[in-house]
């Protein structure tokens, strides 16, 4: 029988089967956030830590959500005012976590691998919602299910990545997780913002947004973050727009309809246009639905597996 | 060693025991007014299905219907090892005021009736709810009692008692396999 | 007080500098190297060591090391550094001057000499800072500091980033006759890289070091070598462009000489596979295709020499997520043993090259006393086993570093006796 092990670190390192788990869990907990009382008891007396070093509404959000939804108890440790600012290590953290009886631990970090670092440290059930640029299963997850509930496979389809893939962790997660269940997937964009040896990940790569727009059945449009201009990986935002902007004239002389995905938050006019996110092939809103019925699911899933169910999850992929 | 495994009902026999729970609902509710059946995944759900076409015949009434998993609301959830397969719960209509009747397959422990009762209180406030079964095994472990039953089975404690229905099992019958040495 | 004589009984003799291969007794007397080769009356009083089985070789000498003191001697001392450096052969090593406060000055170098003699080791050797404080802007005094025993100028722990001092630096150090020593990096092309750059960066989200942030400021200096008729040493070269870039300098008789490290030429970036701390240095770990050009150049001697660039950290420091841990591992006491391991066991390199590149060429390219048999010449011998097997266990390490990504690997050969000065300062338990 198919398990996750004790935690969820990246999509690379699940089986097609696995993703699928999630994916078909996912589906019996969307409607729960359709009821008037929108709580199972599932998790009850479970004790999550949602620790965030990094800034981030939405995810957290959305995880507090599921947790919430399946009855945990739950505290939010955010950067500011943690004891993270004060120079505590996250050996500490991690220590100080498992002598307070945590369950489980969302964590979100700047650096990438910080989750699995946490994971080797500590029993409980670890989820990585996002650390450097390395991956953001969770975000990975969702956006696989909005896909597969629109397609029902993802077998053949195409699928290409747009923006920021050097920095974005969404990107990895999408790629490992996408080409597991047998769709192809390509990148787009300015080769100073994607890895040198992308190619060698599996992927096709665009230069020319034209290009990705004539192959693809969807396009999942990265967030383009200010500090790249700054950093001096792109010339300016008006410029990216410009050549990289996923428009709709652009849209308009695709040879088919393109779904149009975007992790948010959306900088509407840079890497995408207002009329493309709230167009009718936007499934943008179903990510955000799906996002908190992905994470009902992986919480379901790993509550309570002991460390000796990831080394056997390992040993099984 | 192998189990020893016998039909308790066969099709014909299981059918009419349906027909007479399904009278026993319609008498129990005084009629069909605000009756819905919730069928218990998995099978509880076909057996709700049939008791509904029996109805439907008798009465010229299409009674509404649910399905509820209760796999959230288990108590052994930490226990079991890998987790069970979430199955759909639909309930497509209030049950608000009405009178519902959980339909499940066996009654055993009752802590499966403790759970659906549990999810179903989530859904609104029925203005009764009863419990139909097509087998009671006894071996409760929860001050649960059935209103309507299909047959009372006195079987020993690891024994398996499977009602097999023609969607899900590609026939009808009740089957008890008694462990191997018992 | 002279030591003890010492008869070094039976072993295989080997010596690339005077051609020496045999079997044979070896007397060191008064410190230095009294008779080699032959049977060798036993003197009276002299400690006699039975080598039957070992190799019996000139000390092994490292021109990289890192002993963080003066200022982080909770990580490193220099007594600690050269017992640590005696354990794994070693009866010399150059201790670079990325100190706190750096080693940039006469009475600092004298600093490192003086606490190096009062370790009873290896011989501790002090490099300069090219800069002042290492800042890249002012040269420091390269005479008063060799005045003082420094032995080469380097600002290793950073790159020189202006051209123009490294211009002068090489130009300066002529007088003195001593190598400058350059950490080549591109500050601009690795700045915040963690790893190389390459497939498996891409897969784990870390920022990629490019090869050619070390490729490009090699045939910097090399170029201006060849225009100052300076010399440089290029220190821990990592990939094959470095070493297609050095063979092309050598070549046209440019005085370029390189080293390149254990890890190096063991472990390839597959090794930060799972945010491995103790796998992150700088140069970070390359390709397989890296490591073999490493290799060639190892035996076809593009790369004059091996050394550790042994680098403690604390371990506290290690645990950290990738990004953020600091770069370094510790080498002094499985460098042999790597070398042997990798190099040797495998059939890349003789027994020969070994001692040629681990203490022959060193010693000849700083100009240090050893890397040689020769009658008369200082008494430093490191007598090895090249053949057992042992078990990597950070716990037993001399240093204080407990940094080392062979932690639970079994490796081949250890030294059994280092010999400096005559003393016998290391005898394996």
């Amino acid at each position: 029988m198919t398990s996750l092990g004790k935690d969820l670190l990246a999509l690379e390192r699940l089986s097609a089967e696995q993703i699928s788990l999630v994916l078909d869990t996912a589906g019996p907990f969307k409607e729960i956030s359709e009821r008037a009382i929108k709580k199972v008891p599932t998790l009850r007396g479970a004790t999550i830590v949602n620790l965030f070093f990094e800034p981030s509404t939405r995810t957290r959000i959305s995880f507090e959500f599921a947790e919430k939804r399946m009855s945990a108890d739950t505290v939010n440790v955010a950067t500011a005012g943690s004891s993270v600012t004060k120079g505590e290590t996250l050996v500490d953290t991690a220590r100080n976590l498992e002598a307070m009886r945590i369950d489980m631990v969302v964590i979100r970090h700047t650096s990438s691998g910080a989750a699995q670092f946490l994971a080797e440290r500590i029993e409980s059930n670890v989820i990585n919602a996002g650390d450097g640029t390395h991956e953001h299963p969770t975000q990975g997850l969702l956006d696989i299910l909005t896909l597969r509930d629109r397609w029902g496979t993802l077998t053949g389809k195409r699928v290409c990545i747009c923006g920021d893939v050097l920095h974005s962790r969404v990107a990895r997660s999408n790629i490992w997780g996408l080409t597991k269940l047998g769709a192809e997937v390509a990148v787009c964009g300015p080769r100073s913002l994607l890895p040198s040896a992308i190619a060698d990940l599996g992927v096709t790569v665009f230069d020319r947004i034209e290009a990705a727009i004539e192959w693809a059945d969807a396009l999942n449009v990265l967030r383009l973050q200010l500090e790249r201009m700054l950093g001096g990986f792109i010339p300016s935002l008006r410029e990216y727009n410009r050549v990289f902007g996923v428009t709709r004239e652009r849209l308009e002389r695709a040879p088919r309809d393109i779904i149009i995905m975007h992790p948010g938050p959306m900088n509407r006019g840079v890497e995408i246009d207002s009329d493309v996110a709230d167009g009718p092939h936007s499934v943008i809103l179903d990510q955000v639905t799906n996002g908190v019925a992905i994470r009902m699911a992986v919480l379901y899933l790993l509550a309570g597996n002991p460390p000796g169910l990831a080394d056997a999850a390992k040993g099984a992929v | 060693m192998a189990s020893t495994r016998s039909v308790v009902l066969d099709a014909k026999a299981l059918a009419r025991t349906l027909s007479r729970m399904a009278d026993e609902i319609v008498e129990r509710n005084e009629g069909t007014e605000g009756l819905v059946l919730v069928g218990i995944q998995r099978r509880g759900v076909q057996v709700a299905d049939r008791l509904a076409a029996v109805i439907a015949n008798r009465e010229g009434v299409q009674v509404p219907r649910g399905a509820l998993d209760i796999t959230l609301y288990r108590d052994d959830l930490q226990t079991v090892g890998p987790r069970p397969v979430v199955g759909r719960t639909d309930i497509p209509v209030s049950i608000d005021d009405r009178r519902v009747v959980i339909v499940d397959d066996v009654l055993f422990t009752g802590r499966t009736i403790r759970a659906a009762l549990n999810e179903l209180a989530d859904f609104g406030r029925a203005a009764r709810v009863s419990l139909a079964v097509v087998i009671d095994r006894g071996g409760r472990e929860l001050p649960i009692h059935p209103d309507v039953v299909g047959k009372h089975l006195d079987v020993p404690g690891g024994a398996r008692v499977d009602v097999l229905v023609k969607e899900v099992d590609g026939r009808d019958e009740v089957i008890v396999q008694e462990a191997p040495g018992a | 007080m002279s030591p003890r004589d010492v008869l070094l009984t039976g072993g295989r003799l080997l010596d690339p500098s005077s051609g020496l291969d045999a079997v044979g007794d070896l007397l060191l007397s008064g410190g230095k190297i009294e008779a080699v080769g032959g049977r060798v009356g036993r003197p009276d009083g002299a400690e006699v060591v039975d080598c039957a089985g070992l190799v019996v070789a000139p000390g092994l000498v490292d021109v990289h090391c890192h002993l963080r003191e003066p200022g982080r001697e909770d990580v490193e001392t220099i007594a600690t550094g050269a017992r640590a450096a005696a354990a794994g052969g070693f009866t010399a090593v150059c201790a670079m001057p990325n100190t706190d406060p750096v080693t940039d000055n006469q009475a600092a170098v004298g600093f490192v000499l003086e606490q190096g003699r009062a370790a009873r080791a290896a011989r501790v050797h002090p490099i300069g800072a090219i800069s002042i404080g290492q800042a890249g802007e002012r040269l420091a005094e390269f005479g008063e500091m060799v005045g003082a025993g420094a032995v080469a100028v380097s600002d290793d722990g950073k790159p020189v980033v202006s051209s123009q001092l490294m211009r002068t630096a090489l130009e300066y150090a002529r007088t003195f006759d001593i190598p400058v020593a350059d950490h080549c990096e591109d500050p601009t092309l690795a700045a915040g890289g963690a790893m190389n750059e390459g497939v498996v960066s891409a897969r784990m989200g870390l920022r990629g070091i490019p090869s050619e942030a070390e490729e490009i400021m090699a045939i910097r200096d090399i170029l201006l070598a060849r225009r100052t008729g300076g010399h440089v040493h290029l220190c821990h070269m990592s990939t094959k462009g470095s070493v297609e870039l050095i063979r092309w300098g050598k070549e046209r008789g440019i005085r370029v000489t390189a080293e390149a490290c254990p890890h190096h030429l063991s472990l390839t970036e597959e090794a930060v596979e799972g945010y491995d701390t103790h796998a992150k240095m700088n140069p970070p770990l390359r390709t397989a295709a890296d490591v073999e050009a490493l290799r060639d150049a190892v035996r076809d001697g593009t790369i004059d020499l091996l050394a550790t660039d042994h680098a403690p950290h604390h371990n506290d420091e290690k645990q950290r997520a990738f990004a953020d841990a600091p770069n370094g591992i510790v080498g002094l006491e499985t460098a042999l043993a790597v070398n042997l391991t990798w190099l040797v066991k495998p059939g890349i390199i003789g027994l020969g090259t070994l001692v040629e590149r681990m203490s022959c060429a060193p010693a000849r390219i700083f100009r240090l006393p050893g890397g040689t048999l020769r009658r008369g010449a200082v008494a430093d011998v490191t007598v090895f086993d090249a053949g057992s097997e042992w078990n990597v266990d950070p716990a037993s390490f001399l240093t204080k570093g407990r940094n080392t990504p062979y932690r639970g690997m079994t490796l081949t050969g250890r030294a059994r006796y280092t010999v400096v000065g005559g003393t016998l300062v290391f005898r394996a338990g």
